[in-house]
């Protein structure tokens, strides 16, 4: 069956732990397969919703607690609330026909491709072997940060500490990305009727001062 | 030696329009004196050595160097280049004092000796260069100058495609002769005639056996028929009449188309090698004499007689080539240049007095009028008709005799083309100098009659006296029974070891030289014979077949020429239209189409590009499978 | 703890594909964008995993940055297609296609 030379050597899955795993795999399979078939899109975003609740099951499942938050607050949160806001804006009633495919040869093609993706990759993971880097490149992810007593530790801390040191650049890059994002946000969603009401404000007043200029 | 031609010539190109006629004639004529005087002047020095000691190479510098190809421009001086000298600028000096007053008038007179003057340098070169290649530069160099001569009046359509005609033949000889040249260098590493790395070409003849050597032989031999006017590219001679006279007498009776000979005799080594070349060389020339024989006796131009004379003449020297008679050969030549060279300047003085009318049929009674002329061109009849005590008489016996040891076929042929050259001489004189008077009657074809002639001023009467005398003495060269301290004794030593010379038992010789001599007996009384009365028109003794060259320009066309049209028009019109336009546009099609059919992947759909993304993305996916499965 | 890897991944690779499919297939713009984050999703779930065999830290440091990075693209990308709509009243991806060749 499917056969890794890395595979955690440390337990084997005990029953409590498959019937998790597949319980979440059901509910993001179902999820996915409900954004891609809605109709209405605010189906499509609650759908999504739950595929990413399923996905942070799984993150917990496998000791990323952290993430699993972080996933949650911000994913399902923020960004699918941005979705649903969007929604709403563009109007709610529309619906697409998704019976219909105007573009030919689009949907046998991409099932083609996918369907071939799909196959390779289970081949791949059922049959290569896999060379994988060295253990713990960056750090353990439980552990003291430091070999000091009294560190913090877990993962939370490992991650704070990788985030501060090794991964500063990115870090900072980062957040400088979310600035622009959020400036680029505000200034392609401003309303045009206001700069176009201002320039004309303007053109008027320097109408009227060169006017009197001549006139006087 | 050759500078003094050349000094003439930048002289006449610097300033000749200015000079205007006749000065620049004398300058033309006095550069080549200078030629000639100080030809005699290297013949005493020659004649001062013994005789094994008589050859002389020297390089001047060097032209270029490349790879293993060293070539010199130098000259090579030996009892061979030597006689050629001398007589190629004695009978050039003669002809340009001639040409002074034949030219006069000419709007072009300057050009005229601009050209003269080139050409002797050319044929100088030719002659004393001590390398096939740059003997190759002085016989392209007397090509291109016939081409300019020979449509020297341009405007007259009939010259212009003479010319063309003239150098066209040539050029086909003349790619014999680059080959052979390759040949030679591939095998002997070297171009020069003696001298030079190994000796040579003659050093090391040894390579060059076998099929090499015939293939060269056969090459050279095809240059030289082609500057020779032999079988098979003869046919530019006559279209090359198209030129003034004395063009016709320098270029083409006494310099360029000895060159070909002149070739032939200078690598004789060379074809001592390869019987069968050598058997070839014979035959055609023996065929060539015999043809042009029958074709003089039918023409009606009386420069057109003496051309056909010429190719005959020159076909008894190849024929003496084939034979290994190369002493007889050259002075065959020399003698010709002699008698020929007044022919023709006779011929010219003929033309000038009756206001360039050249056709036999409207000449007649010129003894009357014109005496020097008639004396000289009588001597030059005689000369030619092989009458003793005259230069012809010895020369033909000469090659004549050494031919019979050979090839008593070929023999035979020549004797029976001596009894048609004294034959068709004898019309010509009849014709021309003989009989009643015609042109003052209406032509053949209506043309009004011509005025009495007149006769030649003395700057052309000089030389034809020149001529004559030499004419007349010229066979004192070589009395068959003077061996050592003639001709023969001073040009043996070039050809040691392939001359042949046939000494026969003097009865044997005594017996040749009546054949000889009664062959032209016959020639002559016949002609008189049949010419003398005042009918001129007989058909039935110029029969078509004669007047058309035995219809040999037909043939040509037929086989070369109309379907080198036809290729031509083909390539024209489907080659360059369909095949090479329909290349080049399809090619822009070709584009336009792929263009075309690559613009639908920009669809400007997105979604088609995702799936172009997805299409990669399984293509690696694939990749890296079949890479995991082979590893 | 955990079942092996293999699984994890595979279910990645599933719904990676179903989000790539309904990229390709949908016309709604917005239904788009949630299938590049089920995409995102699916990458994710596949870095936790070989954080967890690796015992690695470096994974889940890029799934943090991923996340981050989607947010902004998805701010971004909402404000592009708002804009667009406003123009033209449209939310179907094919209607864009001004750039046709």
């Amino acid at each position: 069956m499917l056969h890794l030379s890395l595979v955690v050597a440390s337990t084997r899955p005990t029953w409590p732990d498959i019937l998790v795993f597949a319980a979440s795999a059901a509910v993001i399979v179902v999820g996915a397969l409900g954004v891609v078939t809605s109709r209405h899109p605010v189906h499509a975003a609650l759908s999504l919703v739950m595929t990413l609740f399923g996905v942070a099951v799984l993150f917990i499942e496998q000791d990323a607690d952290f993430l699993a938050a972080v996933q949650i607050i911000v994913y399902a949160g923020a960004i699918v609330v941005l979705f649903l806001f969007v929604i709403m804006f563009l109007g709610v009633d529309r619906r697409e026909d998704v019976e219909v495919e105007p573009l030919g040869g689009q949907r046998p093609l991409a099932f083609v491709m996918l369907a071939i993706t799909l196959a390779g990759v289970i081949a791949m993971l059922a049959t290569a072997h896999w060379v994988t880097g060295a253990h713990q490149v960056v750090g353990p992810i439980q552990g003291p940060i430091t070999k000091s007593a009294g560190a913090p530790s877990g993962e939370v801390a490992q991650l704070g500490k990788q985030l501060f040191t090794t991964y500063l650049f990115a870090f900072e890059a980062t957040a400088a990305l979310l600035v622009i994002a959020v400036v680029g946000a505000v200034v392609l969603a401003r309303r045009p009727g206001l700069s176009e009401k201002a320039d004309r404000a303007e053109q008027a007043e320097r109408a009227e001062r060169s006017g009197q200029g001549v006139a006087s | 030696m050759p500078l003094f031609p050349l000094a003439g010539f930048l002289v006449l190109v610097a300033a000749g329009r200015r000079i205007g006629d006749p000065v620049a004639g004398w300058i033309g004529t006095l550069a080549v004196a200078a030629a000639f005087v100080v030809a005699c002047l290297t013949l005493g020095g020659l004649l001062n050595q013994p005789d094994a000691h008589r050859l002389f190479v020297h390089d001047y510098f060097t032209w270029f160097h490349v790879g293993g190809l060293n070539v010199p421009v130098g000259i090579l001086v030996d009892p061979l280049s030597v006689t050629m000298v001398m007589f190629i600028t004695g009978v050039s000096m003669v002809i340009h004092l001639y040409s002074i007053a034949y030219m006069k008038g000419d709007p072009d007179y300057p050009k005229f000796f601009i050209y003269m003057n080139l050409f002797v340098f050319s044929m100088l070169v030719l002659v004393l260069a001590n390398n096939l290649l740059l003997t190759f530069v002085g016989w392209e160099g007397v090509g291109v100058c016939s081409y300019w001569l020979v449509s020297f009046w341009f405007h007259r359509d009939s010259a212009a495609s003479a010319g063309k005609k003239a150098f066209i033949y040539n050029r086909i000889g003349d790619a014999g002769f680059l080959l052979a040249i390759f040949l030679i260098f591939e095998k002997t590493g070297t171009v020069q005639y003696t001298g030079g790395p190994g000796g040579g070409i003659f050093g090391q003849l040894h390579h060059l056996g076998g099929g090499t050597g015939t293939a060269a032989v056969l090459l050279l031999f095809l240059a030289a028929t082609g500057k020779s006017a032999q079988i098979p590219l003869f046919n530019w001679l006559p279209d090359a009449m198209e030129g003034p006279t004395p063009v016709s007498a320098l270029i083409h009776a006494a310099t360029m188309v000895t060159a070909g000979v002149y070739l032939l005799c200078r690598m004789n080594h060379l074809l001592a090698l390869t019987h069968a070349g050598m058997e070839v060389i014979a035959i055609i020339g023996g065929v060539t004499a015999f043809v042009a024989a029958t074709i003089a006796c039918a023409q009606q131009d009386i420069k057109k007689v003496l051309a056909f004379s010429t190719i005959s003449q020159i076909g008894y020297m190849i024929l003496a080539v084939g034979s290994g008679a190369y002493v007889a050969a050259i002075f065959l030549m020399v003698s010709h240049a002699f008698f020929k060279g007044l022919l023709f300047l006779g011929a010219g003085s003929a033309i000038h007095g009756l206001d360039n009318e050249q056709d036999l049929k409207r000449m007649g009674a010129l003894r009357k009028t014109m005496q020097w002329t008639t004396i000289t061109f009588t001597v030059g009849w005689l000369a030619i008709a092989g009458i003793p005590p005259l230069a012809g008489f010895w020369s033909k016996g000469d090659v004549l005799d050494n031919v019979y040891s050979h090839y008593k076929v070929l023999w035979f042929l020549g004797l029976i083309t001596a009894v048609l050259t004294a034959y068709y001489m004898t019309r010509l004189q009849v014709l021309a100098f003989g009989g009643e008077p015609r042109w003052d009657k209406i032509g053949p074809h209506g043309e009004p009659p011509l005025h009495a002639p007149h006769e030649s001023p003395w700057v052309m009467r000089l030389p034809l006296v020149i001529l004559a005398v030499a004419a007349f003495f010229g066979g004192l060269l070589d009395l068959p029974w003077i061996h050592h301290d003639s001709f023969e004794g001073w040009l043996g030593p070039v050809f040691a070891g392939s001359l042949y010379n046939d000494h026969l038992h003097a009865g044997g010789e005594w017996a040749l030289a009546l054949t000889d001599l009664a062959a032209a007996l016959i020639g002559v009384i016949v002609g008189f014979a049949l010419w003398r009365g005042a009918q001129v028109d007989k058909p039935q003794l110029e029969p078509q077949f004669l007047q058309r060259v035995w219809y040999w320009d037909d043939f040509y066309d037929a086989l070369i020429g109309r379907p080198s049209q036809k290729l031509a028009t083909f390539c024209a019109w489907v080659v360059d239209v369909r095949i090479i336009d329909g290349a080049v546009n399809g090619m822009a099609s070709v584009v336009r189409a792929t263009g075309s059919a690559t613009r639908k992947l920009q669809s400007g759909y997105v979604r088609n590009y995702a799936l172009g993304i997805a299409v990669g993305m399984a293509a690696l996916i694939v990749f890296l499978l079949s890479r995991t499965w082979w590893s | 703890m955990s079942l092996s890897a293999g699984w994890y991944l595979g279910l990645a690779a599933l719904v990676f594909s179903i989000g790539a499919i309904g990229l390709l297939v949908r016309r709604n713009v917005l239904i788009m964008f949630m299938c590049i984050e089920l995409m995102l999703n699916a990458a994710n779930l596949t870095f936790v995993t070989f954080a967890r065999v690796l015992n690695d830290i470096g994974g889940q440091a890029i799934v943090f940055f991923v996340l981050v990075v989607a947010a902004a693209e998805v701010v971004v990308g909402l404000g592009i297609v708002v804009t667009n709509f406003r123009r033209r009243s449209t939310t179907v991806a094919d209607d864009l296609h001004s750039l046709k060749g």
